[in-house]
């Protein structure tokens, strides 16, 4: 029936049965069932949340959000005070989110690194130990590793008062671990530059440091001049056959202009000190930060320690020898043509690692440590009993944050895929 | 030429290898003490194998596993091993383990969970090792309805009303499908079953109890944890989530436009928000959701969100196997006349799903160990336990022996499913991908 007729044939009319036993036909029919059936049911929830809404008397709405929030955020990296509103609560709580994610991606690829290469290792007894760590860390549920960390932390560092007993003592004069949390020296600039307000009086104002984007300035000039050295030397390469000796040039084009910045800003640290029961000055990093921080990399490391492997073992040892054949030394075999490789194959699972450390951050509320979810989604969500629209935005927030790392992750395997012709 | 050339007519026996190269010696010089940097590596190693044993060997050997307390615990280690030593207080197992094991399930029916497990095992075992006779695969079938009856209690014959719905399906289905077409029978097939559970299930159950009364000793939801809520939630999610994935996964390579934007609005949000947010909506918003005066079980609830959830996850996972899977085997289905079912069914997710096995049990070991967060909406799992018992006056300060003790049994578990997945990858290998 759905073969094509001849010219001239017998033209066929439309039957209700054909939406049915007509390819032709049947995809739209298809279609509009399942179109129906969901546009059905979703009408469906949504009338009864409606009318549950009016039940418990509270119609859906997101004025809560310019309220006072009243409660106190003890790690923040912006003011913010029990009178502000809890938009700026949750603002307080991404920023931490943020902030606990952005560390332990770092720290999770510096360990998963350093595993994953040496669990290739030819030495039988670090390959064994890197194995236990893998398996050990991957098996075992993330929100346990959080809470052990946690109780260590708590249970067994010494208290403020044993450093006054000397009990305890700092390391290095500097850093402090008690159990209420790590103290670590504070930066501080004598001739600093001041802040940017930005937002006015809104509940998303925040400060920029001048100090900050001053050294940012300066290494990014840094790095600016040294890929015109690089392109220099690529050209008298090219024209000569003699590369010109620049790594000395281009590491004080990076490094110089920061430190001189610095310098210039009157940068020095503050270590933390000892006043009555607690220490003072420095940066006091909370334990729940510490526990959620050092849980995460270390159980997102055993997962990056397996791609960082199995990225290394897929390029086929021909390579090497091909590239060793063609005169490369050493350093540039890898540079040039097996890290380009492995790396293909390393970074699209390793962004998606990312993604997961990001999300499990989210755990926080186990430990009590301030992320959006445990302000929009815990104390926000318990004191207005707007349950419906905070986890609807705290959603929205997630799926932001998961869209734009995964947008990344779909630019970057568009520009690395395998051109084929 | 006189004869003095002397040439050997017998072969030498091979030389025995040198002593440096062989045996143990050999093997440590080969593996440990390659070079230097080797030696190094190997000395840093055994560093932290030795401070790691050090720490722990006398710790477990000091071990206390009659007491009340942990300061009970603590007493007797001084007074066995001297001021200064530090053992584990496993009394703590012993005294709750009942509680981490079971719960709050009430002590008297602890048969009822086990015999669950144990039949659970014999359900599994036709699906995990296909060796055994197929027939083995109909207590399967039955087992879901069997193990919640077995679980929950009540009136035997609640289960086997909603089994009922299965059973009407399929007849409904097979009968439409000689009078009317795939479609229509595929339509029936969803809502015959949906109207008998809605209107038909309850009263029936009601009726055949009066007839003939059949029940065991209700237990509510509240009283399950410890691994055996775990071990309900998980299996319930793993079964539940693969045949969801599956057609999520083709959802999304479907040609259909409705069919296939559906799938993936719905996988990229669910993979987009954290596990915890959606057991906030089971927790909070999914009695919002339903007609006023529902009240559905949170154990349930909680089934259907960790479901959703890593049915999104086994979709992509799948979609990569049949991403995977060259075009030639489209094509070769579609010229034998397979239709999209047939064709799927006997042709492509065989082979697709042979591609996505680790992945697969990856996401379903994620699933197991993503269990624990239900402690966070206050169900009583082996963390929520662990956090009540060292709340407890008698046990605060306990650290190592219950976290361990916890960590332990997942990492039995999830170890052997990964190990079970190398298992059916070999098996299933045959030599061409």
């Amino acid at each position: 029936m759905a073969m094509a007729e001849p010219e001239g044939g017998p033209k066929e009319s439309f039957r209700p049965a054909m939406l049915i036993y007509d390819t032709r036909y049947r995809a739209i029919t298809i279609q509009v069932l399942v179109l129906a059936g969901v546009v059905a049911l979703i009408g469906w929830l949504v009338n009864n949340t409606l009318h549950n809404l009016e039940i418990l008397g509270k119609p859906l709405g997101f004025g809560f959000l310019t309220e006072p929030a009243s409660y106190d955020i003890n790690q923040r990296l912006i003011e913010y005070n029990s009178r502000d509103t809890h938009l700026r609560a949750a603002f307080v709580g991404l920023l931490n989110t943020l902030l606990v994610a952005a560390a332990g991606c770092v720290l999770a690829t510096l360990i998963g690194l350093f595993v994953g290469v040496l669990r290739l290792s030819k030495n039988w007894l670090v390959a064994r130990l890197m194995t236990v760590y893998v398996e050990g860390f991957r098996n075992v549920p993330v929100l346990l590793w959080i809470l052990l960390t946690m109780a260590i932390l708590i249970d067994t560092a010494p208290r403020p008062a044993a450093f006054r007993k000397g009990e305890a003592s700092m390391l290095f004069d500097a850093v402090a671990i008690t159990n209420r949390g790590i103290y670590i020296p504070e930066p501080v600039f004598s001739r600093s530059l001041g802040n940017i307000h930005l937002f006015g009086d809104s509940s998303l104002r925040f400060d920029v440091s001048l100090d900050l984007l001053a050294i940012l300035a300066a290494l990014v000039a840094g790095i600016v001049a040294s890929i015109f050295v690089r392109r220099w030397a690529d050209r008298v390469q090219e024209e000569t056959g003699d590369r010109p000796t620049t790594w000395h040039i281009r590491t004080a084009l990076v490094v110089v202009p920061p430190v001189l910045v610095l310098w210039a800003l009157g940068f020095h640290l503050v270590p933390p000190e000892l006043k009555g029961f607690n220490f003072k000055g420095g940066i006091h990093l909370r334990n729940s930060f510490i526990a959620l921080w050092l849980a995460l990399s270390l159980y997102t490391a055993a997962f990056i320690a397996e791609i960082v492997r199995a990225g290394i073992q897929s390029v086929p040892k021909g390579q090497t020898e091909a590239a060793l054949a063609l005169g490369f030394s050493g350093g540039q075999t890898m540079r040039l043509v097996i890290l380009p490789q492995a790396l293909r194959v390393i970074i699209p699972p390793l962004i998606s690692q990312y993604l997961n450390l990001t999300k499990n951050s989210s755990l926080a509320i186990a430990v009590g440590y301030m992320d959006i979810t445990g302000t929009l989604g815990g104390i926000t969500l318990n004191q207005t009993g707007r349950e419906l629209e905070s986890i609807m935005l705290l959603m929205l927030v997630y799926l932001a944050i998961s869209l734009s790392i995964s947008s990344v992750m779909n630019w970057y395997n568009k520009r690395v895929k395998l051109k084929e012709r | 030429m006189a004869e003095t050339t002397y040439v050997r007519t017998e072969m030498l026996p091979p030389k025995p290898p040198p002593p440096s190269q062989t045996g143990v010696v050999g093997w440590m010089r080969e593996n440990l003490f390659d070079g230097w940097k080797n030696t190094l590596l190997t000395l840093v190693a055994l560093y932290v194998v030795y401070a790691l044993l050090s720490a722990a060997l006398p710790w477990f050997l000091h071990a206390v596993w009659d007491a009340d307390s942990l300061n009970e615990c603590r007493e007797v280690i001084k007074a066995s091993w001297g001021p200064e030593a530090d053992g584990a207080c496993f009394a703590v197992i012993r005294d709750r383990w009942h509680q981490m094991l079971y719960g709050f399930y009430p002590q008297e029916l602890y048969w009822r969970p086990n015999l669950a497990f144990v039949l659970m095992l014999v359900a599994l075992s036709p699906v995990l090792f296909p060796n055994l006779p197929r027939r083995m695969l109909l207590f399967s079938l039955v087992y879901p309805f069997l193990g919640y009856w077995l679980l929950w209690g009540g009136t035997m014959w609640a289960p086997v009303s909603w089994a009922l719905g299965f059973v009407l399906g399929y007849f409904a289905f097979v009968i439409v499908n000689d009078r009317g077409g795939t479609i229509l029978a595929a339509i029936a097939a969803v809502i015959v079953p949906l109207l008998w559970w809605f209107f038909g299930a309850g009263p029936f159950a009601d009726l055949v109890q009066s007839l003939i009364p059949i029940s065991l000793t209700d237990v509510e939801s509240r009283q399950f944890g410890g691994f055996m809520l775990s071990v309900t939630i998980g299996i319930t999610g793993i079964v539940g989530s693969l045949p969801l994935g599956i057609i999520l996964a083709l959802g999304r390579q479907s040609n259909l436009l409705m069919v296939k934007s559906l799938s993936v609005g719905f996988i990229e949000f669910i993979r987009g928000v954290p596990l915890i947010t959606l057991l906030f909506v089971a927790s909070t918003l999914l009695n919002i959701f339903m007609p006023p005066g529902t009240n559905f079980d949170i154990i349930l609830r909680v089934v259907i969100m960790v479901t959703l959830f890593s049915a999104a996850y086994v979709a992509e996972v799948v979609r990569g196997g049949l991403a995977a899977l060259p075009k030639g085997q489209y094509e070769a289905a579609a010229a034998l006349g397979l239709d999209y079912w047939k064709s799927m069914r006997l042709v492509i997710l065989p082979q697709a799903l042979k591609i996505a096995i680790p992945g697969i049990v990856s996401t379903f070991i994620g699933l197991f160990k993503d269990t624990t967060l239900v402690s966070i909406i206050g169900l009583m799992d082996p963390i929520g336990l662990t956090n009540a018992i060292r709340a407890n006056a008698e046990w605060q300060g306990i650290i190592w022996e219950l976290y361990g003790f916890v960590a332990l049994v997942f990492w039995i578990f999830c170890f052997s499913m990964s190990r079970y997945s190398m298992y059916l990858e070999s098996r299933l290998e045959t030599g061409h991908r």
